[in-house]
Protein backbone atom coordinates (compact mmCIF):
# COMPACT_ATOMS: atom_id res chain seq x y z
CA UNK A 1 0.00 0.00 0.00
CA UNK A 2 2.60 2.42 0.86
CA UNK A 3 4.83 0.99 -2.16
CA UNK A 4 1.26 2.10 -4.48
CA UNK A 5 1.23 5.29 -2.81
CA UNK A 6 4.73 6.69 -3.15
CA UNK A 7 4.56 5.54 -6.73
CA UNK A 8 1.28 7.71 -7.13
CA UNK A 9 3.22 10.47 -5.84
CA UNK A 10 5.49 10.14 -8.34
CA UNK A 11 3.37 9.56 -11.31
CA UNK A 12 1.63 13.08 -10.61
CA UNK A 13 4.99 14.70 -9.45
CA UNK A 14 6.33 13.92 -12.46
CA UNK A 15 4.06 14.26 -15.07
CA UNK A 16 3.92 17.00 -17.68
CA UNK A 17 0.04 16.80 -18.39
CA UNK A 18 -2.27 16.79 -15.70
CA UNK A 19 -1.40 20.36 -14.28
CA UNK A 20 -4.23 23.25 -12.53
CA UNK A 21 -4.56 23.98 -15.93
CA UNK A 22 -5.43 20.96 -17.80
CA UNK A 23 -7.23 19.66 -14.87
CA UNK A 24 -9.56 23.02 -15.34
CA UNK A 25 -10.04 21.74 -18.72
CA UNK A 26 -11.52 18.53 -17.35
CA UNK A 27 -13.70 20.60 -15.66
CA UNK A 28 -15.13 22.57 -17.62
CA UNK A 29 -15.32 20.13 -20.01
CA UNK A 30 -17.70 17.94 -17.12
CA UNK A 31 -19.36 20.57 -16.85
CA UNK A 32 -20.38 21.22 -20.84
CA UNK A 33 -20.56 17.43 -21.30
CA UNK A 34 -23.22 17.46 -17.94
CA UNK A 35 -25.01 20.56 -19.22
CA UNK A 36 -25.79 19.38 -22.35
CA UNK A 37 -27.14 16.15 -22.03
CA UNK A 38 -29.31 17.09 -19.41
CA UNK A 39 -30.80 19.87 -21.64
CA UNK A 40 -31.24 17.43 -24.70
CA UNK A 41 -32.74 14.56 -22.77
CA UNK A 42 -34.99 17.31 -20.45
CA UNK A 43 -36.22 18.75 -23.79
CA UNK A 44 -36.12 15.28 -25.80
CA UNK A 45 -38.56 14.12 -23.04
CA UNK A 46 -40.88 17.14 -23.52
CA UNK A 47 -41.39 16.38 -27.34
CA UNK A 48 -41.74 12.68 -26.64
CA UNK A 49 -44.58 12.48 -24.50
CA UNK A 50 -47.03 13.85 -27.52
CA UNK A 51 -45.34 12.62 -30.34
CA UNK A 52 -45.30 8.62 -28.54
CA UNK A 53 -49.35 9.66 -27.99
CA UNK A 54 -49.25 10.79 -31.76
CA UNK A 55 -47.76 7.84 -33.28
CA UNK A 56 -50.56 5.51 -31.49
CA UNK A 57 -52.98 7.08 -33.21
CA UNK A 58 -55.35 6.06 -35.49
CA UNK A 59 -55.27 8.89 -37.81
CA UNK A 60 -52.89 8.68 -40.77
CA UNK A 61 -51.70 12.39 -41.04
CA UNK A 62 -50.68 12.11 -37.46
CA UNK A 63 -48.76 8.45 -37.06
CA UNK A 64 -47.07 8.59 -40.39
CA UNK A 65 -44.97 12.24 -40.33
CA UNK A 66 -43.94 10.73 -36.39
CA UNK A 67 -43.07 7.44 -37.73
CA UNK A 68 -40.84 9.12 -40.59
CA UNK A 69 -39.55 11.71 -38.13
CA UNK A 70 -38.63 8.65 -36.00
CA UNK A 71 -36.97 6.83 -38.53
CA UNK A 72 -35.13 8.79 -40.23
CA UNK A 73 -33.44 10.11 -36.87
CA UNK A 74 -33.12 6.45 -35.26
CA UNK A 75 -31.70 5.41 -38.68
CA UNK A 76 -28.56 8.20 -39.04
CA UNK A 77 -25.79 8.29 -37.25
CA UNK A 78 -25.97 11.21 -35.09
CA UNK A 79 -22.73 12.71 -36.04
CA UNK A 80 -23.93 12.85 -39.38
CA UNK A 81 -27.19 14.42 -37.88
CA UNK A 82 -24.73 17.12 -36.00
CA UNK A 83 -22.75 17.78 -39.46
CA UNK A 84 -26.20 18.67 -41.07
CA UNK A 85 -27.09 21.21 -38.35
CA UNK A 86 -24.12 22.73 -38.04
CA UNK A 87 -22.39 23.10 -41.22
CA UNK A 88 -25.62 22.59 -43.13
CA UNK A 89 -27.52 25.43 -42.11
CA UNK A 90 -25.06 27.87 -43.48
CA UNK A 91 -25.78 27.38 -46.75
CA UNK A 92 -29.28 28.77 -46.29
CA UNK A 93 -29.08 32.32 -48.19
CA UNK A 94 -29.38 34.62 -45.76
CA UNK A 95 -29.07 33.00 -42.47
CA UNK A 96 -26.19 34.76 -40.96
CA UNK A 97 -28.47 37.60 -41.28
CA UNK A 98 -31.77 36.45 -39.99
CA UNK A 99 -32.38 36.02 -36.11
CA UNK A 100 -31.69 32.68 -36.40
CA UNK A 101 -28.18 33.14 -36.43
CA UNK A 102 -28.00 34.30 -33.08
CA UNK A 103 -28.61 30.66 -32.24
CA UNK A 104 -26.47 28.92 -35.04
CA UNK A 105 -23.45 31.50 -34.68
CA UNK A 106 -22.53 29.16 -31.48
CA UNK A 107 -21.50 25.78 -31.33
CA UNK A 108 -23.80 24.64 -28.43
CA UNK A 109 -27.14 25.63 -30.24
CA UNK A 110 -26.82 23.98 -33.22
CA UNK A 111 -25.51 20.65 -31.14
CA UNK A 112 -28.56 20.91 -28.86
CA UNK A 113 -30.60 21.22 -31.38
CA UNK A 114 -29.48 17.39 -32.65
CA UNK A 115 -29.03 15.63 -29.72
CA UNK A 116 -32.89 16.68 -29.12
CA UNK A 117 -33.92 15.97 -32.26
CA UNK A 118 -32.03 12.66 -31.81
CA UNK A 119 -33.23 11.81 -28.38
CA UNK A 120 -36.61 12.45 -28.65
CA UNK A 121 -36.85 10.17 -31.63
CA UNK A 122 -35.46 7.25 -29.76
CA UNK A 123 -37.31 8.00 -26.64
CA UNK A 124 -40.79 8.90 -28.80
CA UNK A 125 -40.11 4.95 -29.88
CA UNK A 126 -39.65 3.64 -25.83
CA UNK A 127 -42.79 5.52 -24.86
CA UNK A 128 -44.86 4.43 -27.78
CA UNK A 129 -43.57 0.88 -27.18
CA UNK A 130 -44.75 1.24 -23.37
CA UNK A 131 -48.20 3.01 -24.48
CA UNK A 132 -48.66 0.26 -26.65
CA UNK A 133 -48.46 -2.73 -23.54
CA UNK A 134 -50.83 -1.28 -21.39
CA UNK A 135 -52.45 -4.31 -19.73
CA UNK A 136 -56.45 -4.30 -21.85
CA UNK A 137 -57.75 -4.72 -18.59
CA UNK A 138 -56.68 -1.35 -17.34
CA UNK A 139 -57.78 0.39 -20.75
CA UNK A 140 -61.02 -1.97 -19.89
CA UNK A 141 -61.29 -0.55 -16.17
CA UNK A 142 -61.33 2.94 -17.03
CA UNK A 143 -63.91 2.95 -19.63
CA UNK A 144 -65.74 0.71 -17.39
CA UNK A 145 -65.52 3.73 -15.14
CA UNK A 146 -66.67 5.74 -18.17
CA UNK A 147 -63.60 7.93 -18.07
CA UNK A 148 -62.61 10.10 -21.22
CA UNK A 149 -60.35 9.24 -23.27
CA UNK A 150 -57.71 12.14 -22.17
CA UNK A 151 -58.90 11.29 -18.59
CA UNK A 152 -57.83 7.78 -18.90
CA UNK A 153 -54.24 8.88 -21.02
CA UNK A 154 -53.73 10.70 -17.80
CA UNK A 155 -54.66 8.86 -15.20
CA UNK A 156 -54.12 5.06 -16.30
CA UNK A 157 -51.82 5.20 -19.71
CA UNK A 158 -49.19 7.62 -19.41
CA UNK A 159 -48.27 6.67 -15.38
CA UNK A 160 -48.08 2.67 -15.82
CA UNK A 161 -46.46 3.24 -19.51
CA UNK A 162 -43.57 5.09 -17.91
CA UNK A 163 -42.96 2.69 -15.30
CA UNK A 164 -42.73 0.36 -17.94
CA UNK A 165 -40.52 2.30 -19.94
CA UNK A 166 -38.22 3.30 -17.03
CA UNK A 167 -35.42 1.02 -17.80
CA UNK A 168 -35.31 0.72 -21.31
CA UNK A 169 -35.46 4.87 -21.11
CA UNK A 170 -32.14 4.41 -18.41
CA UNK A 171 -30.54 2.80 -21.40
CA UNK A 172 -31.36 5.60 -23.52
CA UNK A 173 -29.96 8.44 -20.61
CA UNK A 174 -26.57 6.54 -20.36
CA UNK A 175 -26.49 5.95 -24.71
CA UNK A 176 -26.83 9.37 -25.20
CA UNK A 177 -24.02 10.72 -22.68
CA UNK A 178 -21.82 8.20 -24.14
CA UNK A 179 -23.27 9.75 -27.69
CA UNK A 180 -22.89 13.51 -26.64
CA UNK A 181 -18.56 12.71 -27.66
CA UNK A 182 -19.22 13.69 -31.12
CA UNK A 183 -19.59 17.34 -29.70
CA UNK A 184 -16.10 18.21 -29.78
CA UNK A 185 -16.16 18.09 -33.96
CA UNK A 186 -17.86 21.39 -33.43
CA UNK A 187 -15.64 22.95 -31.25
CA UNK A 188 -17.72 22.34 -28.22
CA UNK A 189 -15.22 21.52 -25.09
CA UNK A 190 -17.00 19.12 -23.89
CA UNK A 191 -14.74 15.93 -21.86
CA UNK A 192 -13.98 14.56 -25.27
CA UNK A 193 -13.00 17.63 -26.39
CA UNK A 194 -10.79 18.66 -23.47
CA UNK A 195 -9.27 14.94 -24.00
CA UNK A 196 -8.33 15.71 -27.61
CA UNK A 197 -6.97 19.00 -26.77
CA UNK A 198 -4.82 17.66 -23.87
CA UNK A 199 -4.11 15.00 -26.48
CA UNK A 200 -2.99 17.30 -29.06
CA UNK A 201 -0.83 19.35 -27.09
CA UNK A 202 0.98 16.72 -25.27
CA UNK A 203 0.97 13.80 -27.78
CA UNK A 204 -0.41 11.75 -24.62
CA UNK A 205 -3.13 9.62 -26.12
CA UNK A 206 -3.02 7.11 -23.82
CA UNK A 207 -2.97 9.02 -20.58
CA UNK A 208 -5.64 11.95 -22.31
CA UNK A 209 -8.44 9.61 -23.06
CA UNK A 210 -8.08 6.60 -20.25
CA UNK A 211 -8.57 9.65 -17.76
CA UNK A 212 -11.53 10.66 -19.55
CA UNK A 213 -12.63 7.54 -20.09
CA UNK A 214 -12.74 7.27 -16.29
CA UNK A 215 -14.74 10.19 -15.83
CA UNK A 216 -17.18 8.83 -18.50
CA UNK A 217 -17.64 5.66 -16.16
CA UNK A 218 -18.47 7.47 -13.67
CA UNK A 219 -20.86 9.49 -14.78
CA UNK A 220 -22.45 6.36 -16.43
CA UNK A 221 -22.49 4.74 -13.26
CA UNK A 222 -24.09 7.59 -11.40
CA UNK A 223 -26.71 7.61 -13.88
CA UNK A 224 -27.48 3.76 -13.50
CA UNK A 225 -27.30 4.42 -9.71
CA UNK A 226 -30.07 6.92 -9.61
CA UNK A 227 -32.33 4.68 -12.31
CA UNK A 228 -31.84 1.34 -9.90
CA UNK A 229 -33.38 3.62 -7.17
CA UNK A 230 -36.22 4.85 -8.97
CA UNK A 231 -37.32 1.14 -10.90
CA UNK A 232 -36.73 -0.32 -7.09
CA UNK A 233 -39.53 2.73 -5.98
CA UNK A 234 -41.70 2.46 -8.84
CA UNK A 235 -41.57 -0.94 -10.11
CA UNK A 236 -41.89 -2.68 -6.34
CA UNK A 237 -44.95 -3.95 -7.57
CA UNK A 238 -43.45 -6.18 -10.18
CA UNK A 239 -40.40 -7.47 -7.74
CA UNK A 240 -40.91 -11.06 -5.89
CA UNK A 241 -42.10 -11.09 -2.71
CA UNK A 242 -39.72 -10.64 0.43
CA UNK A 243 -36.99 -9.80 -1.90
CA UNK B 1 48.68 -16.05 -58.87
CA UNK B 2 45.84 -15.25 -56.29
CA UNK B 3 48.01 -13.45 -53.99
CA UNK B 4 49.16 -11.32 -56.80
CA UNK B 5 46.01 -10.15 -57.68
CA UNK B 6 45.29 -9.50 -53.75
CA UNK B 7 48.43 -7.43 -53.79
CA UNK B 8 47.29 -5.65 -56.91
CA UNK B 9 43.82 -5.20 -55.53
CA UNK B 10 45.46 -3.74 -52.03
CA UNK B 11 47.47 -1.86 -54.15
CA UNK B 12 44.56 -0.10 -55.95
CA UNK B 13 43.03 0.81 -52.99
CA UNK B 14 45.80 2.60 -51.16
CA UNK B 15 46.37 4.79 -54.18
CA UNK B 16 42.47 5.10 -54.97
CA UNK B 17 42.47 6.70 -50.99
CA UNK B 18 43.74 9.91 -51.55
CA UNK B 19 42.90 10.81 -55.05
CA UNK B 20 39.11 10.24 -54.40
CA UNK B 21 39.37 12.83 -51.36
CA UNK B 22 41.11 15.26 -53.75
CA UNK B 23 37.25 14.74 -56.21
CA UNK B 24 34.20 15.21 -54.99
CA UNK B 25 33.05 13.27 -52.28
CA UNK B 26 29.84 11.31 -52.88
CA UNK B 27 26.68 11.96 -50.85
CA UNK B 28 23.20 10.42 -50.96
CA UNK B 29 20.29 12.33 -50.37
CA UNK B 30 17.24 11.14 -49.03
CA UNK B 31 13.60 12.60 -49.78
CA UNK B 32 10.63 11.60 -49.58
CA UNK B 33 8.54 12.54 -53.00
CA UNK B 34 6.26 14.27 -54.00
CA UNK B 35 5.53 17.47 -51.81
CA UNK B 36 4.75 20.11 -54.51
CA UNK B 37 6.64 22.84 -55.01
CA UNK B 38 9.35 21.29 -52.88
CA UNK B 39 9.69 18.25 -54.93
CA UNK B 40 7.90 16.44 -57.77
CA UNK B 41 8.70 13.89 -60.54
CA UNK B 42 8.18 15.80 -64.19
CA UNK B 43 7.10 13.70 -66.78
CA UNK B 44 10.29 12.67 -67.95
CA UNK B 45 10.93 11.17 -64.35
CA UNK B 46 13.38 13.63 -63.13
CA UNK B 47 13.12 14.62 -59.65
CA UNK B 48 12.51 18.43 -59.78
CA UNK B 49 11.36 21.54 -57.10
CA UNK B 50 12.67 24.06 -54.99
CA UNK B 51 14.26 21.46 -52.86
CA UNK B 52 15.96 20.06 -55.68
CA UNK B 53 17.39 22.98 -56.68
CA UNK B 54 18.67 24.32 -53.62
CA UNK B 55 19.78 20.98 -52.45
CA UNK B 56 22.25 20.63 -55.57
CA UNK B 57 23.42 23.87 -54.92
CA UNK B 58 24.68 23.53 -51.42
CA UNK B 59 25.92 20.29 -52.88
CA UNK B 60 28.23 22.45 -55.33
CA UNK B 61 28.92 24.87 -53.10
CA UNK B 62 30.44 22.03 -50.55
CA UNK B 63 32.00 20.23 -53.42
CA UNK B 64 29.81 17.38 -52.76
CA UNK B 65 28.94 14.71 -55.32
CA UNK B 66 25.15 14.34 -54.39
CA UNK B 67 22.61 11.65 -55.73
CA UNK B 68 18.65 11.50 -54.77
CA UNK B 69 17.30 8.46 -53.19
CA UNK B 70 13.76 8.55 -53.03
CA UNK B 71 12.29 7.27 -49.49
CA UNK B 72 8.50 7.24 -48.15
CA UNK B 73 8.19 9.57 -44.81
CA UNK B 74 7.46 6.62 -42.52
CA UNK B 75 10.70 5.19 -42.72
CA UNK B 76 12.97 8.49 -43.21
CA UNK B 77 15.16 8.43 -40.33
CA UNK B 78 15.57 4.78 -39.75
CA UNK B 79 16.55 4.75 -43.42
CA UNK B 80 19.23 7.15 -42.82
CA UNK B 81 20.89 5.49 -39.52
CA UNK B 82 20.49 2.38 -41.27
CA UNK B 83 22.79 4.22 -44.29
CA UNK B 84 20.96 4.04 -47.08
CA UNK B 85 21.63 7.81 -47.52
CA UNK B 86 24.15 10.13 -45.69
CA UNK B 87 21.09 12.73 -45.06
CA UNK B 88 17.69 14.19 -45.32
CA UNK B 89 16.79 17.16 -47.21
CA UNK B 90 12.88 16.19 -47.10
CA UNK B 91 11.35 19.81 -45.35
CA UNK B 92 11.86 18.08 -42.31
CA UNK B 93 11.45 20.04 -39.22
CA UNK B 94 13.54 20.49 -36.54
CA UNK B 95 12.06 19.09 -33.48
CA UNK B 96 13.67 17.92 -30.38
CA UNK B 97 12.50 14.19 -30.14
CA UNK B 98 14.22 14.10 -33.46
CA UNK B 99 17.26 15.80 -32.17
CA UNK B 100 17.81 13.08 -30.17
CA UNK B 101 18.35 10.70 -33.53
CA UNK B 102 19.95 13.14 -35.82
CA UNK B 103 22.53 15.84 -36.18
CA UNK B 104 20.33 18.90 -37.64
CA UNK B 105 22.08 21.18 -40.03
CA UNK B 106 21.03 25.52 -39.85
CA UNK B 107 17.26 25.58 -41.09
CA UNK B 108 16.72 26.55 -44.44
CA UNK B 109 13.01 27.67 -44.46
CA UNK B 110 10.10 28.08 -42.46
CA UNK B 111 6.99 28.63 -43.80
CA UNK B 112 5.23 31.21 -41.92
CA UNK B 113 1.45 31.48 -40.58
CA UNK B 114 -0.54 34.08 -41.12
CA UNK B 115 -3.87 36.30 -39.42
CA UNK B 116 -6.64 36.36 -42.23
CA UNK B 117 -10.39 37.66 -41.63
CA UNK B 118 -12.97 39.59 -43.79
CA UNK B 119 -11.68 41.91 -45.94
CA UNK B 120 -14.68 44.44 -45.02
CA UNK B 121 -13.88 43.86 -41.15
CA UNK B 122 -11.44 46.72 -39.78
CA UNK B 123 -9.41 44.69 -36.81
CA UNK B 124 -5.76 45.49 -35.70
CA UNK B 125 -4.35 42.73 -34.63
CA UNK B 126 -1.70 44.63 -32.51
CA UNK B 127 -3.88 46.49 -30.40
CA UNK B 128 -4.87 43.49 -28.18
CA UNK B 129 -8.00 45.56 -26.11
CA UNK B 130 -9.53 46.35 -29.19
CA UNK B 131 -9.48 42.33 -29.36
CA UNK B 132 -11.95 41.49 -26.62
CA UNK B 133 -14.37 38.95 -27.35
CA UNK B 134 -13.69 38.33 -30.83
CA UNK B 135 -13.72 34.68 -31.99
CA UNK B 136 -10.83 32.89 -33.82
CA UNK B 137 -10.34 29.37 -34.91
CA UNK B 138 -7.49 27.57 -35.38
CA UNK B 139 -6.73 23.90 -35.71
CA UNK B 140 -6.18 21.81 -32.68
CA UNK B 141 -3.21 20.77 -31.21
CA UNK B 142 -1.03 22.74 -33.85
CA UNK B 143 1.94 25.10 -33.37
CA UNK B 144 -0.82 27.97 -34.22
CA UNK B 145 -3.17 26.74 -31.55
CA UNK B 146 -0.20 26.92 -29.07
CA UNK B 147 0.45 30.43 -29.94
CA UNK B 148 -2.98 31.84 -30.12
CA UNK B 149 -3.82 30.29 -26.91
CA UNK B 150 -0.52 31.38 -25.21
CA UNK B 151 -0.29 35.23 -26.71
CA UNK B 152 -4.40 35.66 -27.01
CA UNK B 153 -5.81 32.93 -24.57
CA UNK B 154 -7.95 35.35 -22.23
CA UNK B 155 -8.54 37.87 -24.89
CA UNK B 156 -9.77 35.68 -27.98
CA UNK B 157 -12.72 33.64 -27.88
CA UNK B 158 -10.61 30.52 -29.37
CA UNK B 159 -12.53 27.85 -31.34
CA UNK B 160 -10.38 24.85 -32.03
CA UNK B 161 -11.47 22.60 -34.72
CA UNK B 162 -10.19 18.89 -35.96
CA UNK B 163 -9.16 20.18 -39.42
CA UNK B 164 -7.70 23.47 -41.00
CA UNK B 165 -10.83 22.73 -43.76
CA UNK B 166 -13.27 22.93 -41.09
CA UNK B 167 -11.70 26.68 -39.91
CA UNK B 168 -12.35 27.57 -43.00
CA UNK B 169 -15.88 26.43 -43.56
CA UNK B 170 -16.47 28.53 -40.23
CA UNK B 171 -14.62 31.52 -41.49
CA UNK B 172 -16.57 31.36 -44.52
CA UNK B 173 -20.11 30.89 -42.48
CA UNK B 174 -19.70 33.87 -40.53
CA UNK B 175 -18.74 31.92 -37.66
CA UNK B 176 -15.53 33.34 -37.04
CA UNK B 177 -13.90 37.08 -37.37
CA UNK B 178 -10.44 35.67 -37.27
CA UNK B 179 -8.57 32.49 -38.03
CA UNK B 180 -4.47 31.91 -37.70
CA UNK B 181 -3.43 29.74 -40.24
CA UNK B 182 -0.38 28.18 -41.71
CA UNK B 183 0.78 30.39 -44.82
CA UNK B 184 1.10 27.97 -47.69
CA UNK B 185 -2.30 26.05 -46.40
CA UNK B 186 -4.73 29.48 -46.52
CA UNK B 187 -3.02 29.81 -49.93
CA UNK B 188 -4.42 26.50 -50.62
CA UNK B 189 -7.81 27.08 -49.02
CA UNK B 190 -8.82 30.60 -49.60
CA UNK B 191 -7.22 33.41 -52.09
CA UNK B 192 -6.37 35.87 -49.58
CA UNK B 193 -4.27 37.89 -51.40
CA UNK B 194 -6.19 38.32 -54.42
CA UNK B 195 -7.84 42.08 -54.54
CA UNK B 196 -11.39 40.64 -55.30
CA UNK B 197 -11.55 38.13 -52.38
CA UNK B 198 -13.74 38.35 -49.45
CA UNK B 199 -10.97 37.79 -47.31
CA UNK B 200 -7.20 39.34 -46.63
CA UNK B 201 -4.21 39.18 -44.61
CA UNK B 202 -4.12 41.08 -41.05
CA UNK B 203 -0.59 42.55 -40.05
CA UNK B 204 2.66 40.79 -41.07
CA UNK B 205 3.23 36.65 -41.28
CA UNK B 206 4.82 35.38 -38.32
CA UNK B 207 7.14 33.20 -37.53
CA UNK B 208 8.51 33.96 -33.93
CA UNK B 209 8.87 32.73 -31.24
CA UNK B 210 10.93 29.80 -32.37
CA UNK B 211 10.18 28.82 -28.54
CA UNK B 212 6.69 28.07 -30.18
CA UNK B 213 7.13 28.11 -34.53
CA UNK B 214 10.34 25.90 -34.41
CA UNK B 215 13.34 26.95 -36.05
CA UNK B 216 12.32 25.60 -39.24
CA UNK B 217 13.62 22.94 -41.71
CA UNK B 218 16.87 21.59 -41.89
CA UNK B 219 18.89 18.90 -43.50
CA UNK B 220 19.35 15.84 -40.76
CA UNK B 221 22.77 13.55 -40.45
CA UNK B 222 23.75 10.54 -38.10
CA UNK B 223 25.10 12.20 -35.24
CA UNK B 224 28.32 11.37 -35.90
CA UNK B 225 28.77 12.75 -39.50
CA UNK B 226 29.80 16.26 -37.84
CA UNK B 227 32.05 17.09 -40.67
CA UNK B 228 29.90 16.47 -43.18
CA UNK B 229 26.82 18.31 -41.55
CA UNK B 230 29.56 21.53 -41.47
CA UNK B 231 29.78 21.37 -44.46
CA UNK B 232 25.91 21.95 -45.38
CA UNK B 233 26.04 24.59 -42.57
CA UNK B 234 28.77 27.19 -44.12
CA UNK B 235 26.76 26.16 -47.63
CA UNK B 236 23.80 27.20 -46.22
CA UNK B 237 24.98 30.24 -44.89
CA UNK B 238 26.63 31.17 -48.44
CA UNK B 239 23.31 30.77 -50.37
CA UNK B 240 21.40 33.25 -47.52
CA UNK B 241 24.58 35.89 -47.77
CA UNK B 242 24.97 36.29 -51.50
CA UNK B 243 21.28 35.71 -51.88
CA UNK B 244 21.06 32.88 -53.82
CA UNK B 245 18.50 31.65 -51.76
CA UNK B 246 16.14 34.74 -52.72
CA UNK B 247 16.74 33.61 -56.08
CA UNK B 248 15.78 30.40 -55.65
CA UNK B 249 12.84 31.15 -53.67
CA UNK B 250 11.42 33.43 -56.14
CA UNK B 251 11.21 31.38 -58.57
CA UNK B 252 8.79 28.80 -56.60
CA UNK B 253 7.23 30.45 -54.20
CA UNK B 254 5.35 34.46 -53.84
CA UNK B 255 5.76 34.40 -50.17
CA UNK B 256 8.82 34.73 -47.78
CA UNK B 257 9.42 31.41 -46.12
CA UNK B 258 13.14 32.18 -45.70
CA UNK B 259 15.18 31.89 -42.51
CA UNK B 260 18.45 33.61 -42.01
CA UNK B 261 20.72 31.87 -40.06
CA UNK B 262 22.28 34.52 -37.64
CA UNK B 263 25.58 35.90 -37.67
CA UNK B 264 26.26 33.79 -34.72
CA UNK B 265 25.49 30.33 -36.86
CA UNK B 266 27.61 31.46 -39.54
CA UNK B 267 30.78 32.93 -37.66
CA UNK B 268 32.54 29.43 -37.51
CA UNK B 269 33.00 30.08 -41.45
CA UNK B 270 34.00 33.26 -42.46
Amino acid sequence: MEQLNAWFTDLLAGNAIFTANTLGFYWDGLVTTVQLVFLCLVLGIVLAVPLAIGRGSKRPWIKWPIYLYTYVFRGTPLLIQLYLVYYGVVFFDGIQDSIFWVVFKQAFYPALIAFTLNTAAYTTEIFHGAIKNTAKGEIEAARAYGMSKPLMMRRIILPSAFRRALPAYGNEVIFMLHASAVASVVTIMDLTGAASYVYARFYAPFAAFSFVAVIYLCLTFSIMFCFRKLEKRLLAHLRPRGA
Amino acid sequence: MKRWITGLLIAGTLTAGPALAQDQQPVRLGIDVPYEPFVVRNAEGNLEGFEIDLGNELCARANLDCTWVEQGWDGIIPGLLARKYDAILSSMAITPERERQVRFSLPYYNTPSVWITARDRDIDITDKAALQGLTVGVQRGTIRDVYVTQEYGDILNIRRYGSSQDVVNDLQAGRLDLTFEDFPIAVDAIDFREADSPYKQLGDSIKTPTSIFGEGAAIAFRQRDEALAERFDRAICEVYADGTFDDLMQQYFDYDLSTPPSDADCAPFR
